[in-house]
């Protein structure tokens, strides 16, 4: 949150709407969420005169307010309301945030015209139990009773809601930050707040040795002071944590918090009487443990950055501070520290051992060693100021910033073609100058140095064409398309794949779905047909999102189920899809369920998915990708699918899927399901060719067979195709006959044969030769007797 | 006598052909005439007993019956024929209102109709349409983007690690980006867009999904600007919401690119008026973009000097969201078909 008030300190802004503002702000690029405007109309200043228990419980209380011009009773539940204090009275009508109107009600019997009010119930504060705890707000005894409270606090005030998510960098979430931007969209100067303050005699370094091993920290920067005099902050100070969302603690620690909020520095103070003469900035060791200042102990690692007195440690670095040097009520010296550590290192502890504060969370962004030598200073002015503090002259400091300046030379040029505009000269100048940017311009060539509180900007090119294109207004861009040769674009390797099978499997009547990649460990060992593991997530969200499927069939089971309960009975969907192995091999799948009717017509009889059908779709596809006569259907044995139902899809000898209708196990309905591997079809077929249609007429010739059930007609049919001749063009299956008219065990097939001789007329003789020949053979073959030819 | 039995003959034609409306009768009359025992035919057998001279004139005058009973024959069994097939035809009329034998056709999914219609203006802009591995490497999907371990840009993308910090579901479409330009070796010119899933750590709701898809765009050529990046969003987002939406670039900030933008669009709900889908501005952020970074180029093996580029990366859910007015974005994942069965047809133009 950014305080407008405060924010006035550096930049004049008075003259500003903040709606309008906000909308100057968000387009040049920082977003403001929201605008927060503190008025809560029904709010007043009143004061408790009278406390009685509630004669019907045992934590309520029927209190009397004054309110100036009236005096209410309210039931209050606060455990600290009491006799004399000032408090903040919603008044009937008063609507709080959340929607909340005050009525006048009754409560357990007792009339109640009102309410007195914590600050999270103001929208002011978090709710924590913490808040909680502290009951109904308590005012100053000076509190002015009938007036409007938020105004007396100072709380009127304008906030902005940044969106730190896309933030650019932490370079505005502080107010002066947030100055120099306001400041380059206006066009006007910044003036820092003062970092004046006396000294006593003594140097700190005559007396105090700093002490950094650690690469990790490459600024560290102390001062001493003395005499402190722990109490209240003045108002502004507690007004501006509040708006922030920060609770005031005392002047002490509410400088800290001011400065951060201000400089977007942070400081850490420990009590110099505790600490000694003496800070070590080292690595943590493994398994070295801290109290910290909650009171908890927190053990640490070696990629731990530590602050310690030589032996023990007294702070984690960045993070939070340590209990045995905290700053009390009874604290005098304060050694005030002022550093940069390494960023990675304070996000990985911080988030480690889930500590993010207002302070982690901008080491982790880094920082700029101008201004956290300034803070340093601004900390000791306002001590001095605010909490008579005595500063020691001087400092300690150990510095690997680097201090050569970030210089940047470019054309006019070579911004404009980044943008694709052309900027005159003295537009940008007029940018930079807004940007506050020290420049010079000699032969059409600008040499910008980038401050250092841009922490953001590296010294290219691409970086000075934002700044000067979001300022001179993105609105001032043309619409062009790239000067580069026309083509038309293509699919590229699977999404090629990818979008023929999508195609034909929709034009075969399957709907295509999108189901989760992430499925439970149950559901990944489903349908397992492959001698695959799967991926599993070291650190899952919940256990039904924990492992990376390698089939797509569980998932289809859940859609299956889902739209059964939704009365939805005719399922045909497919999905194609990406599934992984523990080795990360990535194979495309297609998968396919079917279930309920394929064609409609009620009326007239629909056609019924059985397994043949989905054979047919499964073979369909295999055809229209090339594949004709190279793939067969070979029994397979997966345990969720239906033992005497199922096969696998076998191409060019190689198994490449399943099909087969789900086992009674898992549902009762028929469902029938197939998974092929989309890579095992890239480009291995063979070129489209024409080919001419007969010439001559064909010779069509029946037979019917009697054999054992368990035969496979599969295997007739190859045994045909072997013993035939080349005149042999296709076999048919025209009737399958199973029931009383034969022995239980057997069963009646029908073949068609179709013979031609291409490039001639068959002769009947040859062709009954070939025929006979052919029925001795199945007969011998497969114990087969001939029923019919 | 012949020339009287000719006469005979020809009267009883005459009689007999008149009102002929049945093809029994008709058929009779065949056989009355041309039947082995036929009048004609019995005629026609007596021309042994003419006198050769007049033979001929004899056999003409025959003919002459034929034809003139022949013709008669066609024509009459022509209509006849065509009075029973139109009686046939009338019993068979059927109820044409009885309710269709409904033909198996299957629906795209929403994301993939929208997909798809993207990727038809990206084609025809010469953009190939490319796609990358869900489960990726640290270094694709975050450092060769110039997101270093440990920046706080990762912090916006709650990743799904595998395996340690080094192999992960790919939170973002943008590995792509970077594995098509080091295929390209920094030799050749990159169009391509690339659709895909992607993974974070969010928890499903109305507006989270913790797998949704990202549509990415990269355009590396000679001499490219944000100008150029505004005008193909333009091209995108009038071929996809109409000729009256507009485009607008607000400064945003991307590690991968810079200057980096968000592209708002005219609400497509209140066409700008505002409303409560944007929050009353008129328009709604859809892509995040910009010009590609030095960096990422540099590390991918284009040297900035001589190439330049933009890319773009938008919420394909999202944009399903606003065109088919969906408010939740778990629709997508449910497979609910009674919804996915209405997808099956071409929208308006």
């Amino acid at each position: 949150m950014i305080s407008l008030n405060w924010v006035g300190d550096y930049i004049d802004i008075k003259d500003q709407d903040a709606h309008e503002l906000a909308t100057k702000i968000t387009k040049a690029g920082i977003n403001i969420e929201s605008v927060v405007t503190h008025q809560i109309k029904g709010l007043v200043i009143g004061e408790v005169e009278h406390v009685e228990d509630h004669p019907d419980s045992d934590h309520l209380h029927v209190c009397k307010v004054n309110i100036g011009k009236e005096k209410l009773q309210i039931v209050c539940g606060a455990h600290n309301v009491r006799e004399g204090i000032k408090v903040i009275v919603a008044t009937v009508g008063t609507i709080l945030p959340g929607d909340f109107e005050i009525k006048e009600s009754k409560i357990r019997g007792v009339d109640s015209c009102g309410m007195m009010c914590a600050l999270f119930e103001l929208g002011l504060e978090e709710k924590t139990d913490e808040t909680y705890a502290k009951g109904i707000a308590e005012l100053d005894p000076e509190a002015p009773v009938g007036e409007d409270p938020l105004v007396y606090l100072g709380l009127d005030d304008t906030l902005y809601d940044l969106d730190i998510h896309k933030h650019r960098n932490n370079d505005c979430y502080y107010h002066i930050g947030f100055a120099y931007e306001i400041a380059c969209i206006l066009n006007r100067k910044v003036t820092l707040p003062s970092l004046e303050y006396k000294t006593i005699k003594e140097k700190i370094q005559d007396h105090f040795k700093l002490e950094v091993t650690t690469p990790k920290c490459s600024y560290y920067m102390a001062r001493e002071v003395r005499n402190v005099h722990i109490g209240e902050s003045p108002d502004f100070i507690k007004r501006r944590l509040l708006a922030a969302g920060m609770r005031p603690i005392n002047n002490v620690v509410d400088i800290s918090n001011y400065v951060m909020l201000e400089f977007g520095n942070p400081l850490h103070f420990f009590d110099k009487d505790k600490l000694g003469d003496r800070i070590v900035v080292r690595d943590a060791k493994d398994k070295e443990e801290v109290t910290t200042l909650d009171g908890k102990v927190r053990v640490l690692d070696s990629s731990d950055i530590v602050i310690t007195d030589g032996e023990k440690i007294v702070c984690i670095a960045g993070v939070m501070g340590g209990e045995n040097t905290e700053v009390d009520e009874n604290t005098k010296n304060i050694l005030i520290e002022s550093a940069i550590f390494d960023p990675v290192s304070i996000r990985y502890t911080s988030r480690k051992l889930e500590l993010p504060s207002e302070a982690s969370i901008r080491y982790g962004k880094g920082l700029n060693y101008e201004y956290t030598e300034m803070a340093s200073r601004r900390a000791c002015h306002l001590l001095e100021k605010y909490a008579g503090a005595e500063v020691l002259e001087g400092y300690v400091l150990i510095d690997h910033e680097d201090h050569s300046e970030k210089k940047l030379s470019f054309q006019p040029e070579d911004v404009d073609s980044i943008l694709g505009i052309t900027i005159s000269e003295e537009d940008m100048k007029h940018e930079l100058e807004r940007l506050d940017f020290p420049y010079t311009l000699k032969n059409g060539t600008f040499i910008v140095t980038i401050p250092r509180r841009r922490l953001d900007i590296d010294a290219n090119v691409n970086d000075i064409a934002e700044e000067i294109g979001r300022l001179y207004g993105y609105n001032n861009l043309v619409s062009s398309l790239p000067n580069i040769p026309i083509r038309r674009g293509e699919y590229i390797g699977d999404v090629k794949y990818r979008k023929i099978v999508s195609k034909r499997l929709r034009s075969l009547g399957l709907n295509e779905v999108k189901t989760y990649t992430l499925v439970s460990p149950e559901m990944a060992e489903k349908f397992s047909y492959e001698d695959k593991k799967c991926v599993v997530l070291p650190n899952p969200m919940s256990v039904d999102k924990s492992v990376v499927r390698k089939s797509i069939l569980p998932s289809f089971m859940n859609v299956y189920e889902y739209n059964k309960a939704r009365g939805v009975k005719d399922v045909s969907i497919y999905e194609i899809a990406k599934t992984y192995d523990s080795s990360y091999n990535e194979v495309s799948k297609i998968a396919g369920l079917m279930t309920g009717d394929y064609a409609f017509n009620d009326w007239r009889g629909n056609q019924e998915i059985d397994f043949y059908v989905v054979k047919g779709i499964v073979e369909n596809v295999l055809d229209y990708m090339g594949y004709e006569k190279r793939y067969s259907f070979v029994r397979s044995h997966c345990s969720d699918l239906h033992p005497g139902v199922q096969a696998s899809i076998v191409l060019d000898g190689k198994t490449i899927g399943i099909i087969g209708k789900v086992h009674p196990n898992i549902t009762k309905n028929n469902v029938f399901v197939f998974e092929m591997d989309l890579n095992s079809l890239f480009g291995r077929t063979n070129k489209l060719k024409y080919k001419e249609a007969f010439k001559y007429p064909s010779i069509q010739k029946d037979m019917a067979y009697i054999i054992d059930k368990n035969i496979d007609v599969s295997e007739i049919i190859k045994t045909i195709q072997k013993t035939a001749n080349k005149t042999l063009q296709e076999v048919s299956v025209f009737d399958v006959y199973e029931g009383d008219k034969i022995d239980a065990s057997k069963k009646s097939v029908a073949f068609n044969l179709v013979f031609n001789g291409v490039d001639r007329t068959l002769t009947d003789e040859e062709v009954m030769e070939s025929f006979n020949k052919i029925i001795d053979k199945v007969v011998s073959t497969h114990h087969a007797e001939l029923r019919d030819k | 006598m012949e020339n009287k039995k000719f006469d005979e003959i020809k009267k009883s034609l005459e009689e007999d052909l008149k009102d002929v409306e049945d093809l029994k009768v008709l058929d009779d009359l065949r056989i009355k005439y041309l039947g082995k025992k036929g009048l004609i035919t019995e005629l026609n057998s007596e021309i042994k007993n003419v006198p050769n001279e007049e033979k001929k004139e004899f056999g003409m005058k025959v003919n002459e019956l034929k034809d003139q009973f022949n013709t008669f024959y066609d024509s009459v069994k022509e209509r006849l024929d065509q009075a029973a097939l139109n009686e046939r035809l009338e019993k068979e009329a059927i109820d044409i209102s009885l309710p269709s034998t409904k033909v198996p056709v299957g629906a795209p999914h929403i994301l993939e109709k929208v997909i798809e219609e993207v990727e038809e203006v990206f084609l025809s802009m010469g953009y190939d349409v490319v796609d990358g591995p869900e489960i990726e490497e640290d270094k694709y999907n975050f450092e060769m983007l110039n997101i270093p371990k440990g920046h706080p840009a990762r912090d916006a993308q709650d990743t799904f690690y595998i395996e340690g910090e080094e192999i992960l579901l790919r939170s973002q479409t943008s590995p792509v980006q970077v594995r098509t330009m080091l295929k390209g070796e920094g030799k050749v010119p990159i169009r391509m867009i690339c659709p895909g899933k992607t993974y974070r750590r969010d928890d499903d709701d109305a507006s989270h999904s913790h797998q949704f898809m990202q549509i990415e765009g990269l355009l590396v050529d000679k001499n490219i600007s944000l100008s150029d990046l505004k005008g193909t969003m333009d091209v995108l987002f009038k071929r996809l919401f109409g000729k009256d939406v507009e485009t607008r670039f607000r400064p945003s900030y991307y590690q991968f690119t810079e200057p980096s933008v968000e592209v708002d669009i005219t609400c497509v709900n209140c066409h700008g008026k505002g409303c409560n889908v944007c929050k009353h501005t008129g328009w709604v952020t859809v892509v995040g973009a910009g010009v590609v970074h030095p960096n990422v180029l540099r590390m991918s093996g284009y040297d900035p000097d001589v190439w330049s580029g933009f890319a773009f990366g938008f919420g394909a859910e999202r944009l399903a969201m606003m065109k088919y007015d969906i408010n939740d974005i778990r629709t997508f994942y449910n497979a609910d078909l009674r919804e996915a069965k209405v997808f099956d047809r071409e929208d308006e133009e």
